[in-house]
């Protein structure tokens, strides 16, 4: 029976190992801030942390993740909606339909985490998630201002 | 407008509401005899619900899908109540609601850019009405006359006596006076919560994980469905083995939905996606089994040429203009099938017994829905209910009910269960309502001034009318063909009076099933025209934009949009080196828009730098919205432009995910410039229009850094090195 550290809790899931880590979040543990938009890497919507890092949860095996390592979903990202790429998401307006956007602010916060003052090149390269609604000029202000913000 | 006098049932699970409500001629009046209430509360009048907590709750009958509509219907209705914009809320009246009460919310349809404008009027009648009810209630408390009361913020005050009250105070009271017999409507001009750029009331949940889309939904003992219907169009199961997956962890049953369609009802979708990738399916092809991408563009180029035509214009006399004249410039284009691609895939919840239907779904229709869902429970309407949830992106394909038919007919598997259906991406590009195929044949003639004398512009392609709503079609021809091309209509006509005119229309409807694709026709009817002026503007040796001047004297609002993006983008003055400029400019979905690109090629690559937008609707509700609908609408436009195709081999299509159906992403995103010159007098539309013209500007641009003259997308099939 996998063990997974979600959001700085020890949770047990049974469940089949090579369920993809995005359908243990949704239907086990009933996180579903973490979307399903391709299902093969291509979009985003899943994006999580693991130790940090911006991972995209449909084609992680759940069976691919130590109990130690820390999962990060955007219910745990911030107790309140306060992190500072939420905040300046709100600031922006960015979102539109939405579905992206949770997807999008882990993969923004896990930029900001690497690269504190990320350039407009850096952002472009980093930030691969699809938004069919258009929001990347939005995405891309919010993120400059986010890491001033948190500086 | 069609009077219509059959029975709620009849219409509703008619054709044509099925098919996306079509206007009716309902006069639904403001007085309700039933009158529903939220937690115990009274509403005042269908519209409007105020808490004693002071709390107003504004009913929304659009589906909000990222267009901010909401928001905006909700700024008209407040800004007739005057109450205090920090305690609106919001709420979705169902469908089954509106049933019952004799659809006091009219048309719950959103689409064509719709939501606004085609119910501003009545929207602010019912927040006037509900003011009027208010100070009626507080006047009636105090013994004087209404017309003394004043109101502000929700705040209703007698001046001569010094007495004030509130809304939250009168609201019972309100619901209980009768509705105003004459309502006036404020002037646009005095209007402090609408057109204003106020934030949208939907955005917290969407950052923090709690709003909940279709795909998220949970019941207790809810079941979940992966579907796999026959990709070939027309094609269906030969045949299955249930067997081989019935003992797989999870799985509760293996359904045959239909005959072309499969599902795995199991615990969780995982098992159930995982159990019907394992199904062993044959299918049998069908009649389509050697349709090609090729083969389809063969049959609309026999269109080019061909006799049978829908005329929409026909001035002058083009034929002979066109022979006699010394310089003809022809040209062939065409635009690919696209799919919507919505971020979140279809999906639907149903729970059946034999006396009642509920489903919840993203949806552009919930009266579709609901008449959708009727007809697959076989149950009536009175019987069933729907819930609309928030769309995780809409674009046209969610006016579409296949999907809840879908949820419905699982549901009735296990009675009783609420089964939430889920298609995979996969299942998604393969049975879309694809944005039709269209070649256009342009053939102009210019004066040796270089005047355009004459102009041709025949189209051959699908009718999306034809396919999905073949009621709406006029004598044969379906007249959303020429989106932005009419002489007169205020939906969209063409900006330029040219002599000898003529428009017309070869239907040629490949088995490949066509939908409404954000921004419809009106996005290859801008790159028809538009490149093409440009080609005409070349062989005439003219400026672009001095060209197009030349033939829009006449029609001061196109030619507004358009010269307020040359102005913004320095159009007179020659652009950094390396760096090239396009423009062009439409009307559709009611609103005047023009485009103006900065781009560069380096290496043969595309580098967008700056689009600058322009558009007139008419009035602006929400100036910050309407910003953020233009930049998304480029998004749309220049994804097709750039990379959209689903091409079509053995009757099926090719793409069945993002790594073969591209789309746009944050790095290729130029800036925006928007320019809002709302001219009053009108309503245009503004989640659509400004798609149309981000191709051609761009392509437009393309053709001045490289000389190449780019006719077919997308562009990732061409070089421009
Ligand atoms: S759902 Fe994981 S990348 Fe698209
Ligand atoms: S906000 Fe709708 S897909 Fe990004």
């Amino acid at each position: 029976m996998p063990k997974l550290n979600i959001n700085g809790t020890e949770r047990d899931v049974d469940v089949d190992e090579n369920t993809p880590l995005l359908w243990v979040l949704r239907e086990q543990l009933g996180l579903t801030g973490a979307k399903y938009g391709c299902g093969v890497a291509q979009c985003g919507a899943c994006t999580v942390h693991i130790d940090g890092v911006a991972t995209r949860s449909c084609v992680m095996p759940v069976s691919g993740v130590a109990p130690d390592q820390k999962i990060v979903t955007i219910e745990g990202l911030s107790p309140d909606g306060s992190h500072p790429v939420q905040r300046a998401w709100l600031a922006h307006e960015v979102a539109q339909c939405g579905y992206c956007q949770t997807g999008m602010i882990m993969a923004a916060a896990s930029l900001l985490q690497q690269k504190p003052n990320p350039t407009d090149d850096d952002i472009k390269a980093e930030i691969t998630n699809i938004c069919r609604c258009g929001t990347y000029p939005r995405v891309l202000a919010a993120i400059k201002d986010a890491s001033k913000n948190a500086g | 407008m069609i009077a219509v006098k059959a029975s709620r049932r009849s219409f509703l699970v008619g054709s044509a509401a099925a098919a996306g409500g079509l206007a009716l001629g309902f006069h639904v009046p403001l007085a309700q005899k039933a009158r529903a209430s939220s937690a115990g509360v009274p509403e005042v009048n269908a519209w409007v619900l105020i808490k004693p907590d002071e709390t107003v709750v504004i009913r929304i009958a659009r589906s909000e899908m990222g267009q901010g509509t909401l928001t905006g219907l909700a700024q008209l209705v407040a800004e007739e109540l005057e109450c205090d914009w920090s305690k609106v809320t919001t709420e979705y009246p169902t469908p089954g609601q509106n049933v019952a009460r004799n659809r006091v919310w009219r048309n719950f349809s959103t689409g064509g850019s719709r939501g606004i404008r085609e119910s501003h009027d009545y929207v602010r009648q019912g927040g006037a009405a509900a003011r009027e009810m208010l100070i009626a209630a507080a006047a009636a408390q105090w013994g004087v006359p209404a017309s003394q009361c004043t109101v502000a913020k929700g705040v209703i005050t007698h001046s001569a006596s010094g007495r004030t009250t509130t809304y939250g105070k009168v609201a019972e009271a309100a619901s209980k006076q009768k509705p105003p017999e004459k309502i006036v409507l404020k002037d646009t001009k005095d209007w402090k919560i609408a057109g204003q750029p106020l934030a949208r009331l939907d955005t917290i949940d969407k950052l923090t994980g709690k709003q909940i889309y279709g795909a998220d939904l949970a019941f207790p003992g809810m079941l979940n469905a992966a579907i796999k219907a026959c990709p070939h169009f027309g094609g269906k199961i030969a045949s299955y083995d249930a067997e081989a997956v019935s003992s797989m962890p999870g799985v509760r049953k293996v359904v045959r939905v239909d005959d072309a369609t499969v599902a795995v009802i199991a615990t969780t979708w995982w098992q159930a996606k995982t159990a019907l990738d394992a199904l062993p399916i044959t299918w049998e092809e069908g009649p389509n089994k050697t349709i090609t991408s090729a083969w389809i563009a063969e049959m609309l180029k026999g269109g080019l040429d061909s006799e049978d035509a829908f005329i929409l214009t026909n001035t002058g006399d083009t034929k002979a203009a066109l022979s006699s004249s010394d310089k003809v410039v022809s040209a062939v284009y065409s635009f690919p099938y696209q799919n919507h691609a919505t971020m979140e895939p279809m999906n639907a919840t149903a729970r059946y017994t034999p006396e009642r239907c509920e489903v919840w779904a993203p949806t552009q229709n919930g009266e579709a829905s609901l008449a959708a869902a009727a007809e697959a429970a076989g149950l009536p309407v009175q019987q069933c209910e729907m819930y609309k949830l928030h769309l995780g992106g809409g674009f046209g394909r969610r006016g579409m009910q296949d999907y809840v038919r879908q949820a419905v007919l699982l549901a009735k598997e296990v009675p009783g269960t609420h089964v939430k259906l889920l298609w995979s991406r996969e299942e998604d590009m393969l049975h879309g309502f694809y944005h039709p195929t269209t070649q256009c044949k342009m053939t102009g003639a210019l004066d040796k001034d270089g005047n355009l004398t004459a102009l041709h512009m025949r189209i051959s392609g699908q009718s999306i009318l034809a396919s999905v709503r073949p009621e709406a079609m006029v004598g044969g021809m379906d007249p959303i063909v020429f989106q932005g091309l009419t002489a007169n209509s205020p939906e969209g006509h063409l900006g330029y009076t040219i002599p000898n005119l003529r428009i017309d229309h070869a239907m040629r409807n490949p088995p490949v099933p066509p939908g409404f694709w954000r921004g419809v026709n009106l996005n290859q009817n801008a790159i028809y025209m538009e490149c093409f002026m440009d080609e005409l503007a070349r062989a005439a040796g003219i400026d672009p934009l001095a060209f197009r001047r030349k033939l829009m004297a006449k029609h001061p609002k196109h030619l507004a949009v358009l010269d307020a993006v040359a102005e913004r983008i320095g159009w007179s003055n020659a652009p950094a080196k390396g760096v090239f400029r396009g423009l062009g400019q439409i009307m559709g979905f009611g609103s005047y828009v023009a485009a103006a690109a900065e781009i560069s090629i380096e290496k043969g690559q595309l580098k967008m730098h700056r689009i600058v937008a322009a558009t007139d609707p008419g009035h602006m509700v929400n100036p910050a919205q309407i910003e953020r609908q233009v930049e998304g609408s480029f998004v749309y436009g220049l994804s097709a432009a750039l990379y959209g195709e689903c091409t079509i081999k053995d009757g099926r299509v090719e793409q069945e995910n993002f790594d073969t159906y591209e789309v746009l992403r944050l790095a290729e995103m130029p800036a925006v410039e928007t320019i809002i010159i709302p001219s009053g007098g009108f309503w245009g539309g503004v989640g659509e229009p400004t798609i149309a013209v981000a191709a051609p500007a761009v392509l437009n641009a393309i053709y001045a850094a490289t000389g190449k003259t780019i006719r077919t997308l997308p562009l990732k099939n061409h070089k421009l090195a």
